[in-house]
C-alpha cells in the first residue's frame, strides 16, 4: 500500500495499491472500520488482479470533499513564511509515546529483556 | 466532489524543502527495470496473510524506536488487542495513528477480513519498524532480508506492506 505515488514509482515494487490520503493514513481513517475494511480489501485484491510486474492499483477513496489538504503539505503556509523542518531532533534514545510506556519497557528489561524486540548488527560487523 | 488536484509529489516537495533549508539533496531509492514477480499460488481466501508496517508501531512493554537510523523491529502478536499499540516516528503527524493504530498498522482490519473469509487467516506475528531510516544500504542489506526470512519461517503466503 502507498500514499506517496512518486516515491513508490521510483522504488518500483512488484505491485502496489495507491491511496490518495495524507501521510500517516496508508490503511485508512481513525475509528472508521467499515471504510478501512473496504480500503484494505481492495488493496489485497491486487494480489489476484494484477499480473504485470510494476502495476499499481489506484484506490478510489477520497480523504475529504475537496483536495485543499494537499496544498500545505511540506510547504510554507504563506508566501512570506519560511520553509521549516517540523521533524523533531533525532537521537538514539527510545522515543516513547508516554512515560508510562517507558516505565513498562524498562521494567521488562530488568526482568530479562524484550523478547519481541529485534536489533540487527551492521552488515559485515 | 471528486478530487481536483493531482497526487502530492513528495519527491518534488522534499527537494524544494531541502533546498530552501540549505540541506544537501535527498537521495531517493530508484529501482530501474522490471521488478521481481511471483503470482499468488492460491486464492486470497486460502492465504495466510502477513503484515509489515513502517509507521513506528510498538506495543506497551516493548522498547520504543529511536529516531537515528533505527533498523530494529518489533514482533507484534496479531491476536492481542490493538489498544496496547503505540506509535512513534519523527516524520509524520502521529495524531491519528495514536488514536487508532489501524490507520498505519491494520491488524483489526485484517482480522475482520479473516473472520469474513476474504483472506484465509492473518499470521500470528506481524512486524513493525520505524521507517525514517536514511541508510538505504542498511535497509537493503540487513532489515529487509531479516524480515523476509522471518515471514517465510512464519509460513505466510502473501504479505501486506504498509509504509508511511
Amino acid at each position: 500500500m502507498t500514499s506517496a505515488l512518486s516515491i513508490t514509482r521510483a522504488v518500483n515494487p512488484p505491485r502496489a495499491a495507491y491511496l490518495d490520503f495524507p501521510l500517516g493514513h496508508t490503511a485508512g481513517k481513525p475509528h472508521q472500520p467499515r471504510l478501512n475494511r473496504y480500503i484494505v480489501r481492495d488493496a489485497l485484491t491486487g494480489f489476484e488482479t494484477l499480473h504485470q510486474p510494476g502495476q499499481m492499483l489506484m484506490l478510489p477513496y477520497e480523504w475529504a470533499d475537496d483536495d485543499a489538504w494537499k496544498d500545505g503539505v511540506m510547504r510554507p503556509r504563506s508566501p512570506t513564511e519560511q520553509h521549516d523542518d517540523s521533524r523533531v531532533e533525532r537521537d538514539a534514545t527510545p522515543q516513547y509515546q508516554t512515560e508510562h510506556d517507558r516505565a513498562l519497557a524498562e521494567a521488562e528489561l530488568v526482568r530479562g529483556g524484550c523478547a519481541t524486540c529485534v536489533w540487527l548488527d551492521e552488515p559485515g560487523a | 466532489m471528486p478530487s481536483t488536484r493531482p497526487p502530492v509529489d513528495y519527491i518534488e516537495r522534499t527537494r524544494d524543502q531541502y533546498s530552501a533549508l540549505g540541506y544537501p539533496p535527498y537521495q531517493w531509492v530508484e529501482n530501474a527495470g522490471l521488478p521481481p514477480w511471483a503470482e499468488l499460488a492460491k486464492p486470497l481466501s486460502q492465504c495466510r496473510v502477513g503484515l509489515i508496517g513502517s509507521g513506528g508501531i510498538y506495543k506497551t512493554g516493548q522498547v520504543a524506536f529511536h529516531y537515528k537510523d533505527d533498523t530494529s523491529f518489533r514482533i507484534i502478536d496479531t491476536r492481542e488487542p490493538t489498544s496496547t499499540l503505540r506509535a512513534t516516528h519523527f516524520a509524520y503527524d502521529l495524531t491519528d495513528a495514536r488514536s487508532d493504530p489501524n490507520v498505519v498498522f491494520p491488524i483489526d482490519t485484517l482480522n475482520e477480513l479473516a473472520r469474513e473469509g476474504f483472506i484465509g487467516s492473518l499470521a500470528e506475528r506481524a512486524y513493525a519498524f520505524m521507517g525514517g531510516i536514511y541508510s538505504s544500504r542498511r535497509v537493503r542489506g540487513r532489515l529487509a532480508p531479516e524480515l523476509a526470512n522471518r515471514i517465510v519461517r512464519d509460513g505466510v503466503d502473501v504479505v501486506l506492506l504498509v509504509p508511511v
